[in-house]
């Protein structure tokens, strides 16, 4: 700007008309957008967001546990399509999460993911579970359940956080997600509130995952752990054998960079499914 | 009632050598210098049945270099002939049923009736319907182009030391992976006996390897730098365990754990079958069985009816001689295993339960225990939370469905439960909502090839058996 010699009240007069109203950036836990207890807040590009605490992840893991039942409980026909809703949903935000940084081809993948899965709510029954003809006068059947809570490190891509959150609800399961990118994940928070989403069936909170993520891979009451977003393999390993004290299962980091763009197959469902197989004598 | 006379199995159908060395790379070879020796005994008797080669490090790392040489050429054989190397060996084993059963028996302590009609049958069964798999795994539905893991470790337990080589040796070969299997160091012998007829099966060498040893050797086995899978059945101490060792490595891991299994009695039950269950639930096999249904729940309208009936039925169990085709409940498996159901029943009493025993005259020799109940058991109780794997059930009350379900949840494990109604609906809502891998709705116990089982919680993870079995070795 070139020097002027007029007087600095000028610069006020050239606000502009309208101020812009600023978004607070906060956590994700049982429906609800807490600060962090801890009062904590961390500069993300300039903003702050909110740094969640040990004692964060605990009310999360809470807030997912009273969710998770009525969850598993609700038709697999409405689970489908409440995942539909939040693609719909994001599909409406499409710019806000492009002024994020998120490529408009990711959000359009990440859309199409939600799909994909939603269809997946009645299907995976079918293909995972069904009668075992057992060499005796029963009726034996196997089906797939959800595992319960499952904690979540994110990767940090936007497909990615779909990525992970998608196969482990599509089932029943309730999650506690350690997000990478905060903005875009409290964004799709948003996303998730108002997309007739349960309260507590997504969890997610911003901060460093080092930080909360051990006291996930310990906590008694969460039954399975993601390591999807974790890139440091001594951490891995450290909340690996964490999760075996109350054996957990552990989806393990992957080998390489993952594709998110490629088909993920099944396993990011069943690997957080339990099968519950029951006999039943059949006679006259 | 009158006195059976009695009927023993002959022992001469089983031809046990008085030493046995480790099965490694198709030959038996004494242990190294790291090893050792241990004597297997009859727990009826006490009897030393042989001296067993104890494997250390060493032995560990040649059984797992001869597992890996022949994993590349038994991968790459066709499936249809791996298939048929699996059929052989279900057909020996069909053979060999009576001789193999007599040799459970004595080493194991169960009853010969059980190791007759239920083991044998069941092992031969897992051999047939897994070598129907491997020529067809592409059709398993875990992807176009499955693929063998590679070296399998496997750790089995005391209790069905036969069945559980089945369920773990079976689908790793059928998928193309080679094997390095530890059986119990208190009941070797069936798995030296299946050593052999893997050398009759004419079975290359080093796909199926065998080292006896404790709980060391086993270790050593699961922490093996080249093995790419570990299958474990066992309590879930040592589970957790293995889970922290394999813990940042890329082995892939099974684990079949504990149980304190809910057998849940409604009072529309027909009461003389769910008491038969109820009976089979925890007095077969000793109630050394991870899923055994160690709680009995039972609605508070039919609780003296069913009590009644049930020591009625308790009363006319045989005790004794397993190798009497009478025998209802043999003997305990090790001195170890008795002193930990004595101890924990110990504190059932002097935790208030309240003990009945059906009068019972044991054997002088051996490790016996008489099949107990304990009647007033409250969910605080120790007896009601801790796995006991042994013939000994706790008796608790329930009014309404969803106090059922609430009191048969409230456990870490979540292996299995029972239900007995008549009310169909009534099963089908209590299915859904136990948390538990194997639900037996007016039955108990039950098993086969086809169907898969494993546990929620800390009953472990994986499931063995069935199509949902194979998946534990394939990539």
């Amino acid at each position: 700007m070139p020097k002027s010699d007029k007087p600095a009240k000028v610069a006020a007069v050239t606000a502009p008309a309208r101020l812009g109203v600023r978004k607070t950036y906060k956590l994700y836990i049982g429906g609800a957008f807490p600060r962090s207890e801890s009062g904590r807040t961390y500069l993300v590009d300039g903003d702050n967001v909110a740094l969640a605490s040990r004692k964060d992840a605990r009310d999360a893991v809470v807030a997912a546990r009273k969710a998770q039942p009525k969850w598993a409980g609700a038709t697999a026909y409405n689970r489908g399509q409440v995942l539909y809703r939040i693609a719909e949903m994001i599909e409406a935000r499409r710019g806000e999460f492009v002024t994020l940084g998120v490529p408009a081809t990711e959000v359009d993948a990440a859309v199409d993911r939600w799909i994909w899965y939603a269809g997946w709510s009645d299907k995976i029954a079918q293909v995972h579970g069904g009668a075992n003809p057992v060499a005796g006068p029963f009726f034996n059947i196997s089906a797939p359940e959800p595992t319960g809570v499952v904690g979540v490190v994110a990767p940090e891509s936007f497909l990615g956080l779909v990525s992970v959150i998608a196969p482990a609800i599509v089932t029943g399961n309730t999650v506690v997600v350690l997000a990478a990118s905060p903005q875009v994940a409290v964004t799709l928070a948003e996303v998730l509130a108002t997309s007739d989403v349960p309260g507590g069936v997504v969890n997610i909170l911003t901060g460093h995952a080092a930080e909360t993520a051990p006291w996930l891979a310990s906590h008694d009451d969460v039954n399975a752990l993601d390591l999807t977003g974790v890139a440091d393999t001594g951490l891995a390993a450290d909340l690996e054998r964490a999760a075996a004290g109350n054996l957990k299962r552990v989806l393990r980091p992957p080998v390489d960079t993952p594709d998110f763009t490629a088909d993920p197959g099944l396993h990011p469902m069943t690997a957080l499914l339990e099968t519950k197989t029951v006999w039943h004598p059949k006679g006259f | 009632m009158f006195e059976y006379a009695p009927a023993p199995e002959s022992r001469s159908v089983v031809d046990i050598a008085p030493s046995y060395g480790l099965f490694i790379n198709g030959e038996f070879v004494p242990a190294s210098s790291s090893g050792g020796v241990f004597k297997t005994v009859n727990p009826a008797s006490e009897e030393v049945l042989a001296e067993v080669a104890s494997a250390g490090a060493e032995d560990v790392d040649l059984a797992v270099a001869a597992a890996r040489r022949a994993f590349g050429p038994w991968s790459a054989l066709p499936g249809a002939e791996r298939a048929k190397y699996l059929f052989r060996i279900a057909r020996i084993i069909q053979e060999r049923s009576r001789e193999l059963a007599v040799l459970e028996s004595l080493d194991n302590g169960k009853p010969i009736k059980e190791s007759r009609d239920v083991d044998l049958p069941l092992v031969a069964a897992y051999f047939f319907y897994y070598a129907g798999w491997a020529d067809k795994l592409a059709y398993a539905g875990f992807g176009a182009n499955p693929q063998p893991l590679g070296v399998a470790a496997q750790v089995i337990p005391w209790n069905f030391p036969l069945m559980m080589l089945a369920w773990k040796i079976a689908p790793a070969l059928a998928a193309g992976n080679t094997v390095v299997l530890k059986p119990a160091e208190t009941t070797p012998l069936s798995a030296l006996f299946f050593a052999d007829i893997c050398r009759q099966a004419d079975l290359p060498p080093g796909v199926v390897n065998i080292i006896t040893g404790a709980g060391e050797t086993g270790r050593t086995l699961v922490e093996h730098p080249d093995v790419n899978k570990v299958a474990f059945t066992g309590s879930t101490e040592v589970g957790r365990q293995i889970a922290r060792s394999v813990a940042g490595t890329r082995k892939r891991l099974t684990l079949e754990l504990g149980g304190k299994a809910a057998n849940i009695v409604f009072d529309d039950a027909p009461i003389d079958q769910a008491v038969e269950g109820i009976v089979n639930g925890i007095f077969f096999n000793q109630g050394h069985v991870c899923c055994a249904g160690s709680r009995l729940l039972v609605q508070e309208s039919a609780y003296d009816e069913v009590l009644t009936a049930l020591k009625r039925r308790m009363a006319t169990l045989r005790v004794g001689d397993p190798l009497d085709k009478n025998t209802d409940i043999g003997a305990i498996n090790s001195a170890a295993q008795l002193a930990r159901i004595r101890e924990l029943s110990d504190i059932g009493a002097s935790e208030g339960a309240e003990r009945w025993s059906p009068p019972c005259e044991l054997p002088s020799q051996g490790f016996w225990f008489a099949p107990t109940i304990f009647t007033g058991v409250t969910q605080a109780h120790r007896i009601a939370r801790e796995e006991i794997f042994g013939p000994v059930l706790s008796v608790l009350t329930f009014r309404t469905p969803d106090e059922a379900i609430e009191k048969a949840n409230n456990t870490p494990y979540g292996l299995s439960a029972g239900v007995w109604t008549e009310k169909g609906s009534l099963i089908l809502a209590m299915a859904d909502k136990l948390r538990a891998g194997v639900v037996w709705a007016n039955t108990f116990n039950k098993f086969d090839p086809t169907s898969p089982f494993g546990g929620y919680k800390e009953s472990g993870y994986g499931r063995e058996g069935g199509r949902h079995g194979l998946e534990a070795y394939l990539a």
